[in-house]
């Protein structure tokens, strides 16, 4: 939490936005995405796994890795985003490995989202809190 | 007065639990005549493993005071638990007679007192002494280094901590793990870690740009000890870039990646490890989360948050261990282990006492040899203290809110602004305050003092950003440093609400009028983690600041009003 005259200034410009944080997910689209992906399907709580930083070392560059066996699509939703849908990854049935990673831009503290259509056709969802943070201090 | 027998009861595992001793019975004892090096070291050595732990040094070669918190909230599932119980209430809860060495050593009550009793603890060339004891015990035994070794002084500062390399090279430890040492800078870290003569690990240390790990840093190593084939798995700190100027490492990359923790605990046991030993630098409550999460460590040696406990914390079948900060203690963990498994253990955490425990003359030797360039840098004398310097407290301490005057007074700022580290010793009442006092509180490679101006909006941002690093309910959010200390400006702040509604009631104390979120506000602070941060070096700043005053002498603060605590 310590700034150059300079980075204040940046800083400045974006401190009307900072200061709503945790960013409130656009829980409307979120919905109406996962719904039009899953076609209104049950959607289970097992079987998708992301892998995320708990807190973000860079909210900009965010690695993040989803995987589910046997998956033919996962879709990945950053939920506090302007722009919440990420990317979808789609599985050909020769596909040798159901696991996509890739880096994302987080626009603050917010949950990532990711939901598989497994082989059966049904529909698994995980999600974990990616916290962006302003800088801290160490013990 | 002390007996043996209560001293050793307060300092083994299980055994220890024997409830609390009489109160207010404490008057200034013959300390030293009834401690004894014997007593401090007394084992029965047990099983056919024992580790050695030491974490937390900062840099300091020779002995310090250094106050243990008063304040030290835990959250969430950790409310109440330990580490984050302190004075009174941690004595009764493991038996510590009231004026005693161990009430001393580990909590903060009636410090000043107890330190002129004592004496000061600490000093590698005592540690030295222990290590080589427990070696003449157990040839075999297992030194281990957690980290936070390569900073914190004067002459680590300037030699970029050669000194600090040196002396322990001299005490032989088998592996080591990492956090403030990378803010000497990546090349730096590297070129020290070629040389070294043991194992320098961390399984969450990865390359940055390929999200691989890291090819300087192996997750583990094996050893084989007594019979037993051990595993010791590195975890440094997870959240270097962002506690830390990541520019100055940009090549790492870290976290707590604890399902690698678990492939490598697989991958470990697999080649036949029979004990599985994690050397962590995560800070206390997320190493107690990993335990519960990661199955098949047995002795998770942890350190960064300077916790001291004079017995292992259970989590499961994985005993925590943690050794306190600065030099103060050593840790001897011995084990049985029999047929791939963990039978039993029995612990000591050492408190050094650096009256009792002879120094290892050839290290005090070698101690003296890295200081001698610096010598009279060192020893200058700036002024004196009329009040207990402290830092330690999650909130404030008497060494932050002089460092917090200092920056108003001499950079001419409504409101300074002060990092939450936990390491930096102690001063006494009546004490000259030295360069090195100074050093040993603000030494680091950004450590410049900026200033700049903030609006009251911004402020509470700050604010609310650093609370939630400290109380967010889950241990894997925090980042383990204490809260930013603030000096010209006072709030409330009530910990268990969530980030964003934490922070209120912000005074502007010059005035006393509420802060405009919409106004700026001079604001002078120091330690950064922006790149190209311009201003004097702190220790400049406080120099300037004591060396006019030429006595201290600093008010209780009142300045945080705390809820839900």
């Amino acid at each position: 939490m310590e700034f150059t005259r300079r980075d204040t200034l940046a800083l400045g410009a974006a401190a009307a936005a900072m200061t709503v944080l945790p960013f409130r997910a656009n829980a409307a689209t979120v919905d109406e995405l996962i719904n039009e992906f899953t076609g209104g399907a049950d959607v289970a709580d097992s079987g998708v796994t992301l892998t995320a930083p708990e807190i973000a070392e860079n909210g900009n560059t965010v690695p993040i890795e989803v995987a589910a066996e046997g998956a033919s699509a996962i879709m990945v939703l950053a939920a506090g985003n302007p722009t919440p849908p990420v990317a979808t990854f789609n599985f050909g049935p020769l596909a040798g490995s159901h696991a996509a990673s890739t880096r994302i831009r987080l626009a603050g503290t917010q949950d990532v989202i990711a939901i598989a259509q497994l082989a059966d056709g049904s529909f698994a969802r995980t999600s974990k809190n990616v916290k962006v943070t302003i800088g801290g201090c160490g013990g | 007065m002390i007996s043996r027998r209560d001293f050793l009861q307060a300092s083994m595992a299980a055994s220890a639990l024997v409830g609390a001793s009489g109160f207010g019975n404490w008057g200034r004892l013959a300390a030293q005549q009834s401690l004894t090096q014997d007593q401090l070291l007394q084992f029965d050595t047990f099983g056919n493993v024992s580790l050695i732990h030491l974490t937390d040094i900062h840099g300091q070669l020779k002995p310090i005071y250094f106050r243990e918190p008063e304040i030290n909230i835990g959250v969430g599932k950790n409310k109440g638990e330990v580490p984050h119980i302190t004075g009174a209430d941690f004595r009764r809860m493991y038996g510590i007679e009231d004026g005693s060495p161990s009430h001393y050593a580990l909590t903060y009550n009636d410090f000043t007192a107890l330190a002129r009793t004592y004496g000061k603890m600490g000093g590698l060339d005592r540690i030295a002494t222990v290590i080589g004891a427990i070696r003449a015990d157990r040839p075999d035994a297992l030194l281990l280094d957690g980290g936070d070794t390569w900073h914190g002084s004067y002459t680590c500062h300037h030699t970029q901590g050669q000194d600090m390399v040196n002396v322990m090279n001299a005490l032989k430890p088998d592996a080591m793990t990492f956090h403030w040492e990378f803010t000497l800078g990546s090349e730096r870290v590297r070129e020290i870690v070629e040389g070294l003569p043991f194992a320098a690990l961390g399984q969450n240390i990865f390359d940055a740009e390929w999200d691989e790990p890291a090819e300087a840093f192996p997750p583990y190593k094996f050893f084989e000890r007594g019979g037993v084939k051990i595993a010791v798995i590195g975890q440094a700190f997870p959240y270097m870039p962002i506690a830390n100027p990541g520019w100055m490492f940009p090549e790492y990359s870290f976290g707590i990646r604890d399902e690698r923790m678990q492939e490598m605990v697989d991958e470990v046991r697999a080649q036949g490890a029979e004990l599985v030993v994690c050397l962590s630098h995560n800070g206390f409550d997320v190493d107690k989360k990993m335990a519960g999460t990661v199955k098949g460590i047995d002795v998770i040696l942890t350190g960064h948050t300077h916790d001291a406990l004079p017995e292992p914390v259970l989590v499961g079948d994985t005993i925590l261990i943690a050794t306190g900060s600065n030099g103060k203690f050593v840790s001897r963990v011995d084990l049985d282990v029999r047929d791939g498994q963990m039978m039993g253990f029995r612990h000591k955490l050492i408190p050094i006492f650096s009256d009792v425990i002879a120094p290892d003359a050839s290290v005090t030797r070698l101690i003296d040899e890295q200081r001698a360039p610096f010598i009279d840098q060192l020893t200058e004398v700036i002024g004196k203290t009329d009040t207990l310097l402290y830092r330690r407290g999650n909130f404030n301490g008497t060494w932050d809110d002089l460092i917090c005057q200092a920056l108003i007074e001499e950079r001419d700022a409504d409101i300074a602004m002060s990092p939450g580290v936990r390491w930096g010793p102690s001063v006494l009442p009546g004490q000259d305050i030295t360069r090195e006092d100074i050093w040993n509180v603000t030494s680091m490679s950004y450590g410049e003092a900026y200033r700049t101006e903030m609006t009251g909006e911004f402020l509470k941002v700050v604010l609310e950003d650093v609370g939630d690093n400290l109380f967010n309910p889950d241990p894997y959010y925090q980042q383990g440093g204490d809260m930013v200390r603030v000096g010209g400006l006072g709030y409330r702040i009530d910990i268990n609400k969530p980030q964003g509604e934490r922070i209120s009631d912000l005074t502007l104390l010059r005035t006393g009028e509420a802060i405009d979120p919409s106004r700026s506000y001079v604001v002078a602070g120091w330690a950064s983690v922006n790149e190209g941060t311009e201003g004097p070096p702190i220790w400049d700043v406080v120099e300037a600041y004591i060396r006019r005053k030429g006595t201290v002498s600093l008010e209780p603060n009142n300045s945080v009003k705390v809820v839900g605590a």
